[in-house]
């Protein structure tokens, strides 16, 4: 083996190897795309699940708006909450705002006890499709279709199947907020509301849009629209509209008045301890004449 | 050799059980639900109020646009409610409801039995009659007649195609039409070809009809330019494009209309309502309602005023029987079932198809195999695996380029797959969703256009 072969054969790799890095050099300088270094480093914080739920594409997304943002208090990320976005207002020398924490609630509370089927449907299990095909398998044609497309949109294992119940359940715990499975519902039966002091929640847990009568031979738990509610309620936090009754969880200061007076318990409590003296599932005459000491009491 | 289309169809047990029993009078019931809206298109307008008394064929809700028609009134009686009822969907729907007061018919409906052959009328007029009368394309889609007879400039129709096919299993009201009112419908062929000014019509007939092929040979032979067709038995036949197909071996090209290839389609019903609102002066009050199914006692055909409760069909044709797990709005393959039965009969229900318990049940579905039943039978040369698996994964970009916009959601997917998955379902879903990007796009253009356009208009 002559040497010299091995000479010219490490010279031609060294000169070429030479001239690619001055084209890459040059080509790079020519092309070069200024990122903003804070923006890798608030992705960094960011919990990275990529649930869109602050609104963009994913945590990068919202990496770029943030570092964009002049203030932070229009963006939040639901699934860090305050903890990442006092990090990520650290790394940017900006003021973190505090948001109150929210958690889905479903608006539904026709069981299958109580919502009697008057149809069966077989066709795919999907609520979306369902809904588009028909209004659904009882005569509530606003309730919960029990096909679990907010089961399967929630990345958190937040919402499971109440097979008793036919109706998801909400995992506060684990609920990050959001809000896949508001957009998922084709019913539009959830919502994120404000988790509250202690976690403590009153909403009306109905979105039947029907006449009273109607609303009622559909479903025993349905709001009717009565209105007692709103006359009970002191902070004008009630408003009733399209026959059903919705609680602005900014006014509401959760006196359980509502509850108290709803007629079929359609405005749910969460979260509260016990009332000693009304109960809303047994509404007796002995707990009337309670309710009604005490509010002279209060008086 | 009997034509057919060339891509895909299936053959289905066509269970033609009534097809024996001749047209029957229903009874005028007490009290009829009109929706407001039984066409593709814009809703109607009320144009009576609560308490207002009305005749048969007054006009009781006008249509809105140019996609629209008019609702006229298939009793005489009282106003009773103008409000949302619950209809076969089980979702609200605005209509007019009337309880019936004897039977007075507003002057100027010929209510005779004869035959009125002479043609006056000029092709303008005979298309603005179609469209005052509210005649819409009876065999299950309710398309606006007047719609598709009026040509676009620039475009020409060069054969009229009559849709007498009746492919979906069951139904036979198209059949006894046929037999029992041939001339009448070949008159109306007549018609139709002065409005649109052509001199040659085919009538396509599958050849499951017989009876239905020959009366109508025969009666064709005093009509010029009417040519009947026999099909070869194949589902979807009935299909606008199939059917063009078929007759003229033209294809519709993806995202066009029939029209493009000179071809204008109407079904047998419609030409029908045509033929009595021209040379009758009626409108679209009544409609041939076939009523039939395996558990059902009598399957009969039942000539129905619009608003006709469907109970009390299901009550003359033997009432509802024991073994009925499900009741279906037109035929098996593409009707839809009725969630509750005191909804109405509108001018779209061409048939009521009752299922025994055991065929109602969709059996469970297992995973894909990748056959390609389905590719192999889909009509519109589609593949109906691949799209479902995409809408159900929620990737519409993808389901867009699979041409998704071209089913025709006939079912021939679903009903040849060995595994029994929800083809259709799917894709069903997954058409809605781009079909409204697509109109969301086309909303934003045209709102960029306008812009544009006034901005232009500024500068001048």
């Amino acid at each position: 083996m002559d040497f010299s072969f091995i000479m010219i054969t490490v010279a031609a790799l060294a000169a070429t190897g030479l001239v690619a890095a001055v084209i890459l050099y040059f080509v790079s300088q020519k092309f070069k795309v200024f990122e903003d270094p804070r923006i890798g480093e608030v992705e960094a914080v960011l919990p990275g699940a990529n649930c869109g739920g602050c609104g963009f594409p994913g945590c990068h997304g919202m990496a770029c708006a943030l570092v964009k943002a002049d203030d932070l208090s229009s963006l939040s990320c639901p699934v860090g909450g305050q903890d990442v976005m006092q990090k990520v207002a650290t790394i940017l020398g900006k003021e973190a705002v505090a948001a109150a924490p929210k958690v889905a609630v479903v608006r539904c509370n026709g069981t299958c006890e109580a919502r009697p089927k008057t149809v069966e449907y077989d066709g795919a299990k999907s609520c979306a499709i369902l809904a588009a095909n028909f209004g659904g398998e009882t005569n509530c044609s606003f309730g919960c279709l029990g096909c679990g497309d907010c089961v399967s949109a929630c990345q958190f294992g937040a919402i499971k199947m109440n097979q008793e119940t036919g109706l998801p359940e909400v995992d506060e715990e684990k609920c990050v907020a959001c809000g896949a499975c508001v957009k998922a519902c084709p019913k539009s039966i959830i919502e994120l509301r404000n988790k509250g002091p202690k976690s403590r929640r009153l909403f009306v847990s109905c979105v039947n849009k029907d006449k009273g009568a109607a609303a009622m031979k559909a479903c025993k738990n349905a709001c009717i629209g009565c209105g007692k509610c709103a006359k009970e309620c002191q902070f004008d936090a009630i408003k009733v509209e399209n026959n059903v009754a919705y609680i602005d969880f900014m006014k509401c200061r959760l006196c359980r008045k509502c509850a108290a007076a709803c007629p079929t318990h359609a405005i749910h409590e969460l979260n509260f301890p016990p009332r000693p003296a009304v109960k809303p599932e047994a509404k007796t005459p002995e707990a009337q004449a309670q309710a009604q000491e005490q509010a002279a009491k209060a008086q | 050799m009997l034509k057919t289309f060339k891509i895909g169809g299936i053959h289905p047990n066509d269970m033609k059980l009534s097809a024996g029993s001749s047209i029957r009078e229903l009874a005028v019931p007490a009290e009829v639900k009109i929706p407001v809206s039984q066409h593709i298109g814009a809703p109607a307008q009320a144009v009576v109020a609560v308490g207002d008394t009305v005749k048969v064929g007054q006009l009781i809700a006008q249509s809105t646009g140019f996609v629209s028609a008019n609702i006229h009134s298939s009793v005489s009686g009282k106003v009773k409610k103008i409000e949302e009822f619950v209809d076969a969907n089980g979702y609200k729907k605005m209509g007019i409801i009337i309880a019936t007061e004897g039977d007075e018919w507003m002057e100027g409906i010929d209510r005779t039995n004869s035959i009125r052959r002479e043609i006056t009328m000029e092709p303008a007029d005979i298309i603005k009659r179609i469209q005052e009368m509210g005649i819409v394309g009876m065999g299950g889609a309710t398309f606006p007649a007047h719609v598709k007879l009026s040509v676009p400039p620039g475009k020409k129709c060069e054969a009229l195609i009559i849709n007498a096919v009746e492919c979906e299993p069951y139904l036979t009201s198209d059949h006894r039409l046929m037999l029992e009112h041939g001339e009448e419908v070949l008159i109306g062929v007549k018609i139709l070809m002065r409005a649109l000014g052509v001199n040659k019509a085919y009538v396509g007939i599958e050849n499951n009809k017989p009876d239905a092929i020959d009366n109508l040979k025969r009666l064709a032979t005093s009509f010029e330019g009417i040519e009947i067709v026999p099909l070869k038995l194949r589902y979807p036949q009935g299909g606008e494009k199939q059917l063009i197909d078929a007759i003229t071996g033209r294809q519709v090209p993806s995202g066009k209309l029939p029209i493009d290839v000179g071809a204008v389609v109407q079904n047998v019903g419609t030409v029908f309502a045509i033929y009595e609102a021209v040379q009758k002066n009626k409108p679209l009050i009544e409609r041939i309602v076939c009523v039939t199914g395996k558990p059902l006692r009598e399957p009969s055909n039942f000539m129905v005023r619009i608003g006709t409760p469907v109970t009390a069909l299901i009550d003359a044709a033997g009432g509802m029987p024991e073994d009925c797990g499900k009741v279906i709005g037109g035929g098996p393959m593409m009707g839809r079932p009725f969630t509750r039965l005191d909804v109405p009969v509108v001018k779209g229900t061409s048939g009521i198809t009752l299922m025994n318990v055991e065929d109602s049940k969709r059996r469970e579905a297992s995973n894909c195999i990748r056959c390609a039943k389905c590719v192999n039978v889909c009509p519109m040369g589609l593949e109906p695996y691949l799209m479902a698996t995409l809408a159900k994964l929620g990737r519409y970009d993808d389901l867009r380029e699979a041409h998704v916009m071209d089913c025709i959601e006939c079912g021939c997917c679903i009903f040849t797959c060995p595994s029994n998955r929800p083809i259709l379902d799917y894709v069903r879903a997954g058409k809605a969703k781009v079909g409204a990007q697509l109109r969301a796009e086309a909303a934003a253009r045209k709102a960029a256009a306008d812009a544009a356009k006034a901005k232009e208009a500024e500068g001048k």
